[in-house]
């Protein structure tokens, strides 16, 4: 069992947390209900190691009303090297990341840390994703 | 399952709505709509309306009973429907539906969106609601933004150099402000109608590597219709046009995508093939298709889900000019969502209406398609890649 409280509070000690199937082995991140490979339901918590490889990302130069401060900065997506993807932030030069933007995709990268919105009336409460530095 | 005829359509003008309210802009439309059809508003039997952030832009939730009221259709079930981007499609579908399954004879559905009223920094915040929040909300991801995330994956999935790329999206938005230039009902009515490439290209970055110009704005408008049972459409119009299939398709967070790839979503493919299976028709059949041009890089991706092109073959089919009016498939003659505007929760409803004025040849000079398209299509896409809803039109009854 893991919350999706849970895996964030994981993210801010640093931990990637997710769930093992049982049923077919397969790593599922964030954390859902059933398996996201096979929709098996027998699910227990695991750590994944944090390092995959960047799948895409953007520079934000127009933001959503608080993020106004952080302009520029970088979604990502991350294909981990369990199997899921995860949506992140990518620590990195915004410039230098428009200029050799196709050469980064592919790159391997680790999670490093977290970033945590403080959150606004309609978010619930502050919320984290993980972060993502390029180690190659 | 009965046939579904559209018997009536009405639109208001799109862009900012200075003296009207979410509740008149629709009155407006779904008037036009009512008398289009020449129905009465006593005739109606039931409101299905598309409608995704009026809390945030007017303060007013639960809009179609009030619309109901307004139009004095009340105490008859008036429902909104919410798919983001989306809404009025599913509002529509839904209406086919009931009218197929026999529940009602004559409807009314439609959508409206104000979403002038709330700046492009909240808009950016409300419409960035249709993301995945728990993952995506702390990530900062914005809609220009995921679909910069899809172009970069465009570009290394195929090879395609970033800047060739741009010019070939570039293109998108050439052709679609050409088309929404024309379009008098258009936010950009009389505007960047002799847009170059350059332009889009190097006008600001909004999120990598999407410029300004490859974004469709944020608008005001409504768009309603008026649907009833095939076999009563006759008494109404001598030009009723058909439903013929639709689909529905859902996905969830961006990050659970197949192998993490944004231009190849599934929900897209499910709910066309289901669109073009109700109809038996084939993407090659399309004579006109109006579809979500959110962004250019998105009209690409939606072409290929369709099946109107390979995968990775959009670029340059619009290169070659196979989606200007006059090509192999005309392609948002409209001016699309990047030259007509996208009041969200009106833009499915809005797409029907202009593939229903191009089939009977009402389509304003410079847009109407020639000769008169037989069937048509539209594609609408809410949130990223979260609810995707095709709907497949015709001039007759003809099923394969």
């Amino acid at each position: 069992m893991l919350t999706l409280s849970e895996y964030e509070e994981g993210l801010r000690s640093g931990k990637l947390l997710g769930l093992r199937c049982a049923s077919c082995g397969g790593v599922t991140c964030h954390p859902m209900p059933v398996c996201q490979w096979c929709g098996g339901r027998s699910l227990e918590r695991t750590k994944l190691s944090g390092a995959g490889e960047l799948t895409t990302f953007t520079v934000i130069r127009v933001p959503s009303e608080g993020f106004e401060g952080e302009v520029p900065y970088i979604p990502c997506l991350v294909k981990t090297e369990e199997g899921p993807c995860v949506v992140g932030r990518l620590d990195y030069d915004a410039e230098r990341a428009t200029q050799a933007a196709q050469e980064l995709l592919g790159k391997r990268v680790r999670m490093s840390g977290a970033y945590t919105y403080k959150g606004d009336k309609f978010s619930g409460g502050a919320h984290s994703c993980p972060v993502f530095e390029v180690t190659e | 399952m009965r046939d579904v005829a559209i018997i009536g359509v009405g639109h208001t003008k799109f862009g900012r709505a200075k003296t009207k309210k979410g509740l008149e802009l629709f009155s407006e439309a779904a008037l036009q709509a009512v008398d289009d059809a020449g129905v009465e508003l006593k005739d109606v039997e039931a409101l299905f309306q598309g409608s995704a952030l009026p809390g945030f832009e007017e303060g007013q939730v639960m809009p179609a009973a009030f619309s109901a009221g307004e139009l004095g259709l009340s105490p008859v079930p008036a429902t909104r429907y919410e798919g983001a981007c989306a809404s009025a499609s599913i509002a529509v579908r839904e209406a086919a539906m009931w009218v197929a399954a026999g529940e009602f004879d004559v409807v009314l559905a439609g959508g409206v969106e104000r979403a002038l009223t709330m700046g492009t920094l909240f808009a950016t915040r409300t419409f960035s609601m249709a993301c995945h929040a728990p993952t995506e909300g702390p990530a900062g991801l914005t809609f220009p933004g995921v679909f910069g995330m899809a172009a970069l994956q465009y570009s290394k999935n195929y090879g395609v150099p970033l800047e060739e790329l741009r010019e070939k999206m570039a293109l998108v938005s050439v052709k679609n402000h050409r088309q929404g230039a024309l379009n008098p009902l258009a936010q950009f009515y009389g505007k960047m109608g002799d847009l170059k490439v350059e332009e889009v290209v190097n006008s600001r970055f909004v999120a990598d590597p999407l410029t300004l110009l490859d974004c469709c704005p944020f608008s005001d408008g409504a768009a309603a219709l008026v649907l009833c049972s095939a076999e009563e459409a006759r008494k109404y119009t001598d030009e009723p046009v058909f439903v013929l299939g639709t689909g529905q398709g859902s996905g969830g967070a961006l990050s659970k995508m197949a192998g993490g790839d944004l231009t190849k979503p599934a929900s897209r493919v499910s709910s066309a093939r289901m669109a073009f299976k109700r109809a038996g028709l084939e993407p090659s059949e399309i004579d006109v298709l109006e579809l979500h041009d959110c962004f250019t890089i998105a009209e690409l991706i939606a072409l290929e889900g369709m099946g109107f092109f390979g995968w990775g073959e959009a670029a340059d089919a619009t290169a070659d000019g196979q989606t200007e009016r006059d090509g192999k498939i005309p392609v948002n003659a409209s001016g699309g969502l990047l030259g007509r505007g996208h009041p969200i929760g009106a833009t499915g409803a809005s797409q029907v209406y202009w593939v229903v004025k191009q089939m009977r040849g009402e389509a304003p000079k410079g847009i109407q398609i020639d000769p008169v398209p037989e069937y048509g299509m539209t594609d609408t896409l809410g949130g990223d890649f979260g609810t995707l809803c095709h709907l497949i039109l015709g001039r007759s009854k003809r099923r394969k």
